[in-house]
């Protein structure tokens, strides 16, 4: 803790290793204003829209809903709700392809809007430091607020922990090329943005913010400077432009001096971070009361005509925004949803924007040309210079061809964060990080794997005592029953005696005679059924358990 | 309409492995320039005997191997192999000691095991070392440098050396190197060694004629010229500065002590550095990145035992240079270097062992 303070209170910025300086190429969409956008025809609203499971549908087909009206419940920890983005009827709940790679289709809400805007009731809250800090993490919650910088993890529960938290980090550094909605939001929104960050510092009681932005971004620096002027609990920190300096855990070295220790969260060393864009949308949801119905979205990419950053609602079809930006597809177009360096291909145009979509890229290839043909490896080193994780990347691509996954894991596959600079710079044109993806999805499989053969062992293991402690009971029961058996003929044997010598008791015979006829016809049936239920339990067809 | 998949990266930096190849090749040419003019224009036809070879083995080594010959070959890694080799050898050394080189570098250490970035060791050293233990006599046959040289050997006399071992008039390679007083002028290097054996002192013998003020005439400048060509690898970043670095440091740290403490018989950093392969062996040689350490750590290890195994061997081996020995047995300890120099990986403790 001491060693951060000291760092931070010097006001230097450290280093990470590795990482690359491609061209940046936020110009022309930083420079134009954001801008709003006609509704679409429809909106597309996937249950699941961030890490987490999906919740539970609210409404029906054909219900009319109102701007910002809570659309799914979740019931489990870690999901968000949903919210209608305008007002509108709900024409579909049907599976629709969603914004992944794969483009593969998921169970959605399809909200078609009436263009009235008409708002269901909010509830500011513009005296928010009156309130206790769990409503208030409650109500970010029920906004449906996600991460908008990166993975989409659900802002609450980053918050919820209540862990001392010494810095408060404000990730405006948008390292990406062609990335530049946080840019262009600093310079629009940075009052609100202030206002979010002072939410967030007083609901998780850091003592300090740190707001990062990358110094190619001078205006935005200048907008956020005037918005924090005279704020002693905020810092301004200007970090060099370099790839990947906005992930968490490089930023977090370069304002800390710090790495986060393995197998630990920034929360474990007194730090909390979180986006410029987050921040944002917690001001309109505290102080506004409205939830995460909107983003930032850059439109760029040379075939872009009428390049920007528009206010994208949920839902929103890709088709739509490149309608709005000008796309004029050439030969073969790419549609890239994130950046180029960690973005993925879009199969279809027809899947929606979610709360982490943040740039919508198509290049021409001359602006971002076709990766060439793989070529060997010559162990050149240049993926190893610019990996910030430090990890031997053309090692971990010998181990990932020839399948070694033990070795995979031991040379810390799992601390990539995919950050592509490897495959940036291979001179061999390998897609490394496409890769390390297919081993970390197999690990993960083979894991999955285990743990259901180990469960179905066990299960296995249970049912053989189980059979063997009835069987050992059954054998018990007939043993008993046997000797009831003998001890009755025995009477029965001493009463025939008896009844010979003693002929006065010949009156009681017909009734003991029947009892015991009884007993030992019970204990006929019980011994055959026993022996069916037996021969049952071993009929090796019977796989019921 | 349908759209192109691809994985991200979606962008790549424009340098590719062929263009770092012909940069190495680029800037090989200040070195050679120098050496042909001073041990004459054999050694441009030795890197076309050199080129011919390899293209014709590795193509014939792809097909074999259901390769596509032409993107194998476009690559430029051979054409690196082939010229490294053919500057290394003696000028006038007869065609098929570097055909079979060439070749034996290409087919054996190159594609035997695995093809490109497979090979363990650095191809054109492992074939100038095959050379050297087979043919000691024509790969030890270097002519003294042209100006100090009583004959002139023209193109036709070159070549014709070089296919038929005599020039046109009939003088062998031996005979050539023969001074007018019946000496045979050896290399720097090696005069040192024969002299020192023989109990003379340093001092007298840079009084010999091929000695010049910084070490031996025209050596000293072809090492000065593959040192510039070096530094346009390393501006270029092609290469980084570790394994020259260390390797100097390795071959000129020990040579300045042992000549501070016996100065009339152990020769100097100044000497070592510009005599042999030194300059050829640190920058372009060393550097080969398929048989080298990966990380900086571990490359600086590399370069740092290559130049102290090129000491010891230039003062107490068989050999005068060593270059190709102390390349190759580094080589060897790549593995281990790697798996000690692994660095420390992000948020660990320590090194890259399961942290």
């Amino acid at each position: 803790m001491r060693d951060i303070k000291s760092f931070v209170d010097a006001g230097v910025i450290g280093q990470f290793p590795g990482g690359i300086h491609p061209p940046e190429r936020k110009q022309p969409a930083n420079a134009i204003p954001l801008r709003r956008l006609p509704l679409p025809a429809e909106l597309v609203l996937p249950l699941r829209q961030h890490i987490g499971p999906s919740g539970e549908c609210l409404v029906k087909v054909g219900d009319q809903v109102l701007k910002g009206q809570q659309l799914t419940e979740a019931h489990l920890s870690q999901g968000l709700p949903l919210h209608a983005p305008t007002s509108g009827v709900i024409t579909a709940i049907e599976e629709r392809p969603t914004a992944h790679a794969s483009g593969l289709p998921e169970m959605a809400v399809v909200l078609t809007p009436d263009g009235e805007e008409r708002w269901s009731t909010s509830q500011p809250l513009p005296d928010y430091r009156q309130q206790d800090k769990a409503s208030l993490i409650e109500r970010i919650q029920s906004a449906g607020i996600a991460g908008l910088g990166g993975a989409g993890f659900p802002t609450a529960q980053k918050l919820a922990p209540q862990k001392p938290i010494q810095y408060l980090i404000i990730n405006g550094v948008e390292c990406e090329p062609y990335i530049c909605a946080d840019d262009r939001l600093m310079r629009e929104k940075a009052d609100e943005i202030v206002a979010g960050m002072e939410i967030l510092q007083f609901i998780s009681s850091a003592e300090h913010i740190l707001l990062a932005i990358e110094d190619n971004k001078p205006e935005a620096i200048a907008a956020m400077q005037e918005a924090i002027d005279g704020k002693q609990h905020i810092s301004l920190r200007i970090i060099p432009t370099k790839y990947p300096s906005g992930g968490e855990k490089q930023l977090i070295e370069l304002l800390t001096g710090q790495q986060v220790p393995h197998h630990q969260l920034p929360l474990d060393i007194g730090l909390l971070m979180q986006n410029t864009g987050t921040a944002y949308a917690v001001k309109r949801a505290i102080i506004d009361g409205e939830p995460l119905l909107e983003r930032v979205v850059t439109l760029t990419g040379e075939q872009m005509t009428q390049p920007g950053n528009v206010w994208a609602l949920l839902g929103t079809p890709i088709e739509h925004l490149l309608e709005q930006g000008g796309f004029k597809a050439t030969k073969s177009p790419r549609v890239i949803m994130g950046g180029p360096m960690m973005g993925f291909t879009l199969p279809i145009t027809q899947v929606p924007v979610i709360k982490t979509t943040n740039c919508i890229l198509t290049p021409t290839s001359q602006e971002l040309p076709a990766a060439g043909p793989e070529m060997a490896c010559i162990r050149c080193g240049a993926c190893a210079d610019v990996c910030p994780a430090s990890l031997q990347p053309q090692q971990l691509q010998w181990l990932a061809k020839a399948r070694d996954y033990d070795a995979l894991e031991q040379q810390n596959l799992f601390d990539c964060i995919e950050c592509g600079a490897c495959a940036y710079v291979c001179p061999s044109e390998i897609p490394l990080v496409h890769y390390y993806r297919k081993a970390k999805a197999e690990i993960r499989n083979i894991a999955r794997e285990k743990a259901k053969a180990e469960l179905a062992r066990q299960r296995f293991e249970k049912r053989q005592q189980r059979l063997e402690r009835e069987k050992q009971e059954r054998l018990e029961r007939h043993r008993k029953a046997a000797e009831a058996r003998k001890k009755m003929q025995q009477e029965k044997q001493q009463a025939t005696n008896e009844n010979e010598s003693q002929p006065a008791e010949a009156n009681k015979k017909p009734a003991q005679d029947k009892s015991s006829a009884v007993a030992a016809a019970i204990a006929r049936a019980k011994a055959k059924k026993a022996a069916q239920q037996a021969a049952e339990d071993h009929d090796p067809k019977d796989t019921s358990s | 309409m349908s759209f192109r998949i691809a994985a991200a990266p979606h962008g790549h930096s424009q340098r590719r492995t062929s263009d770092m190849m012909r940069w190495v090749c680029y800037a090989l040419i200040p070195g050679v320039l120098v050496q042909s003019y001073f041990f004459g224009a054999g050694v441009w036809m030795q890197i076309m005997l050199a080129i011919i070879t390899a293209y014709v083995t590795e193509s014939l080594c792809l097909v074999a191997r259901n390769r596509d010959a032409r993107s194998g070959l476009r690559d430029n890694t051979a054409l690196v192999t082939a010229v490294l080799l053919a500057i290394s050898i003696p000028t006038l050394a007869p065609w098929w000691i570097i055909v079979l080189g060439t070749a034996f570098a290409i087919v054996v250490v190159k594609h035997i095991y695995g093809g490109m970035g497979q090979n363990l060791f650095n191809p054109a050293m492992a074939g100038y070392v095959l050379l050297l233990v087979s043919f000691p006599v024509q790969m030890t046959n270097w002519l003294p440098p042209t100006t100090i040289s009583q004959y002139d050997l023209t193109l036709w006399q070159t070549l014709h050396t070089i296919l038929f071992e005599y020039t046109p008039a009939g003088y062998s390679v031996e005979q050539l190197r023969t001074t007018i007083d019946g000496i045979t002028m050896a290399t720097p290097l090696d005069t040192v060694k024969t002299a020192l054996d023989q109990s003379y002192t340093l001092s007298e013998i840079y009084q010999r004629p091929q000695f010049s003020v910084l070490a031996g005439v025209g050596w000293q400048w072809v090492n000065l010229a593959f040192l510039l060509g070096g530094f346009i690898l390393l501006q270029q970043r092609i290469i980084s500065w570790h394994i020259p670095g260390g390797l100097l440091a390795g071959l000129l740290v020990p040579a300045l002590l042992a000549h501070l403490f016996a100065p009339s018989i152990m020769p100097g950093p100044i000497f070592h550095a510009l005599s042999g392969a030194t300059m050829l062996g640190a920058f372009f040689i060393a550097t080969d990145p398929v048989s080298a350490a990966t990380s900086n750590k571990g490359r600086f290890i590399f370069g740092l035992m290559i130049g102290l195994l090129v000491w010891v061997i230039r003062s107490w081996g068989g050999y005068p240079d060593a270059v190709a020995f102390a390349v190759l047995l580094a080589n060897l300890s790549v593995p281990l270097i790697d798996q000690y120099t692994r660095p420390k990986v992000y948020g660990h403790q320590s090194g890259g062992q399961n942290g």
